[in-house]
């Protein structure tokens, strides 16, 4: 087990190296220098040198690499003399924009994809997986029939859509909801769920139609095993083998998709944030690519990674423990 | 957001095995025949089918159902506009000439700006998929038949695809990539926008189609026509496209009808998100984007697109579910 958690961390080392570089070169591959769109229009070549060097984007792109890579564990110094800027470990650079420290930027916007991610995976889970394994145990029902209805729709249907209605319908028309906000959890839990309830049911009810779908056949492939005729055998009660027993078996595929799933949207849920107009990490990436932000558009490219690659580990961890049958070596 | 659509198939496929039973008849059938029959006999794929033929259609005569229809997508209607920009009438603007309403502000005509979005949205997802296939479906083949130092590299490859946030990325290439050949302030071409949508669509979605394929071609590999053909000394070229490839058309066929909507709507989030096409160019991300500002006054203006998209993915995705059942009829879902 142990063994295994460190090849995967070295594994997963090595693909965020790459991504890094990847992600790095590209966008010093930008021909127009970020420290002429900085300085404005009545900036002499004098005034964009003193910014480039400020920026440190006067230097060859192998040791811009480096001086990126100090930054995040050791912390780095940007120019130098009356311009020195000291950027503590981990440093990712300073805004373009307004030379907010994209830590602090980071900081700021985590916490709202945290809480719309949160809020959204624990109702898409259980709406998804009980909707799901009820479908598969009425299977041919007129329940399991309208399920499978509904939830073939809204694995068609799109948050930019689904989202805008559920604001029409319950803040717009009705009043039902407040327009969405991000209050912190730690200030008012009251606010802080009132708020990202509309967030919270758009990502939830779209993906607990793919989650119910999974999970359905998932559970009726299980419910055919040997194992499950085994547990009815020995006179297990029927909730006992459907809970204990069969869920068990077939929850595995559907924890790795849901790691993945929430790993990928921790990087940003960006439409939704775009359409309930939350401060997000999502939004704090649309509009740095607008603006050619690039130190903020790397990390919140790297981030996303991280979050991608560390949900990898996890699932791969949580297999072994949810189901016996899995070895790790 | 989950699952891609191929990975779905990829499940499904690795568990049900080969093709089923031949029907016996008088009259000898060939497989295709036999899929035939059987998408004509199952209603959901009928009416999937044709809804999409009608898309298809609408689509490739664009220009002459604008022409009939007597309004061009760029045109504004600002006299059918009231002061503050929304259109005049119920359900905005609906009327025998507007069909859709028109759009508040620039005062554009909804239907026939759908009627091209649709356009738009086939060209890069077809695209899109065509070349996401022909890439997976070559790097899979190789990776599965050859497997050893090869099979580990492309096996890299895509693990380091896969760990790439695609959304993120997506929007940190589009515009740096434009901007290396054309400046800030330039007017891109609808072209380069559109393959440089399909490039990165491409550089991301092989990787599904390769999985998919070097599971089948690994199980194929042992087999005796495998060996059959080994032995009688076939080149690497033909036991790769006419010995593997031709057992495998039916994975990948559906692998490719469930990648086309998967990318008309990550072209349309992409739009939305303000990146990928020009803003002239009709699509229905741009749109629904516009209209987020008009949701509370013309909710018409989002339900109009917002619901053609819906329709173009669900058909496209019960069409794909039924080809899967009617190529391989084994498989339970």
């Amino acid at each position: 087990m142990f063994r295994f958690v460190v090849r995967r961390l070295l594994v997963a080392g090595v693909t965020l190296v790459v991504i890094s570089l990847v992600t790095f070169g590209l966008f010093f591959a930008v021909p127009s220098s970020p420290a002429k769109v900085m300085c404005g229009k009545n900036c002499t070549a004098a005034d964009i040198a003193q910014v480039e060097q400020r920026l440190g984007i006067d230097q060859p792109l192998p040791r811009q690499y480096a001086g990126f890579v100090k930054g995040i564990f050791v912390g780095r110094t940007y120019g130098s003399g009356d311009f020195r800027q000291d950027c503590p470990a981990p440093c990712l650079g300073y805004s373009f924009r307004n030379n907010q420290p994209v830590t602090e930027i980071i900081a700021q916007r985590l916490p709202v994809t945290f809480s719309i991610v949160f809020g959204g995976a624990v109702l898409w889970l259980v709406l998804g997986i009980s909707l799901g394994m009820v479908s598969a145990l009425r299977r041919g029902t007129v329940f399991d029939r309208t399920a499978i209805g509904i939830t073939l729709a809204g694995a068609s249907m799109q948050v930019y859509f689904f989202g805008l209605i559920l604001l029409y319908l319950l803040v717009y028309a009705t009043g039902l909801l407040p327009f969405p906000s991000y209050t912190p959890l730690t200030e008012n839990p009251g606010r802080w769920a009132v708020g990202l309830l509309l967030p919270w049911m758009t990502l939830g009810f779209l993906n607990s139609a793919l989650y119910a779908r999974l999970s359905r056949a998932q559970m009726l492939e299980t419910l055919s095993e040997d194992f499950v005729r085994t547990a009815r055998a020995k006179g297990l009660s029927a909730r006992q083998v459907h809970t204990r027993h069969a869920l068990r078996a077939a929850i595995t595929p559907i924890v790795t998709i849901a790691g993945l799933d929430i790993g990928t949207s921790l990087g940003g849920t960006f439409i939704t944030e775009t359409i309930f107009g939350l401060q997000g990490l999502g939004k704090a990436t649309v509009e740095a690519v607008q603006f050619l932000n690039l130190p903020v558009v790397m990390a919140t490219v790297l981030l996303a990674a991280v979050f991608i690659v560390v949900a990898n580990i996890v699932v791969d961890v949580l297999y072994a423990v949810i189901d016996p049958r899995v070895r790790l070596s | 957001m989950s699952l891609s659509p191929v990975e779905g198939v990829a499940l499904a496929e690795i568990e049900s095995t080969g093709e089923g039973p031949e029907q016996k008849g008088l009259v000898g059938r060939s497989p295709g025949q036999l899929v035939w029959n059987r998408l004509r006999r199952d209603r959901t794929a009928l009416v999937s089918g044709i809804v999409l033929v009608l898309l298809i259609l609408a689509a490739v005569a664009a220009p002459l159902i604008s022409r009939l229809y007597g309004t061009s997508p760029s045109q504004q209607f600002g006299d059918l506009l009231d002061a503050t920009g929304m259109p005049l009438g119920y359900v905005g603007g609906v009327s025998g000439d507007h069909w859709f309403g028109l759009e508040p502000g620039l005062g554009r005509d909804i239907f026939i700006r759908m009627i091209y979005g649709i356009r738009t949205s086939l060209l890069i997802a077809l695209g899109a998929a065509v070349v996401t296939t022909t890439i997976g479906v070559v790097l899979g083949i190789i990776a599965g038949y050859l497997g050893g130092v090869v099979d580990a590299v492309i096996g890299w490859f895509t693990d380091v695809a896969l760990a790439m946030p695609f959304l993120v990325f997506a929007l940190a290439v589009v515009p740096t990539f434009s901007l290396r050949f054309y400046g800030p302030r330039d007017a891109i071409p609808t072209w380069f926008a559109v393959t440089t949508l399909i490039v990165v669509f491409a550089a991301f979605g092989w990787t599904g189609t390769a999985r998919l394929v070097r599971g089948q071609v690994v199980s194929l590999r042992e087999r005796e026509f495998v060996e059959a053909a080994r032995a009688s000394g076939a080149g690497l070229w033909h036991m790769l496209f006419r010995q593997l490839l031709p057992n495998i058309w039916a994975p990948i066929l559906v692998a490719f009808s469930l990648a086309v909507p998967s990318y008309v709507t990550g072209e349309a989030a992409l739009s939305f998100l303000g990146v990928g096409l020009p803003e002239s160019v009709p699509s229905f991300g741009r749109m629904i984007y516009r209209s987020i500002d008009y949701l509370q006054t013309d909710p018409a203006y989002v339900f109009f697109p917002g619901i053609t998209i819906f329709a173009l993915v669900l058909a496209f995705n019960l069409f794909g579910d039924a080809l899967r059942d009617a190529l391989d009829p084994k498989s339970s879902r």
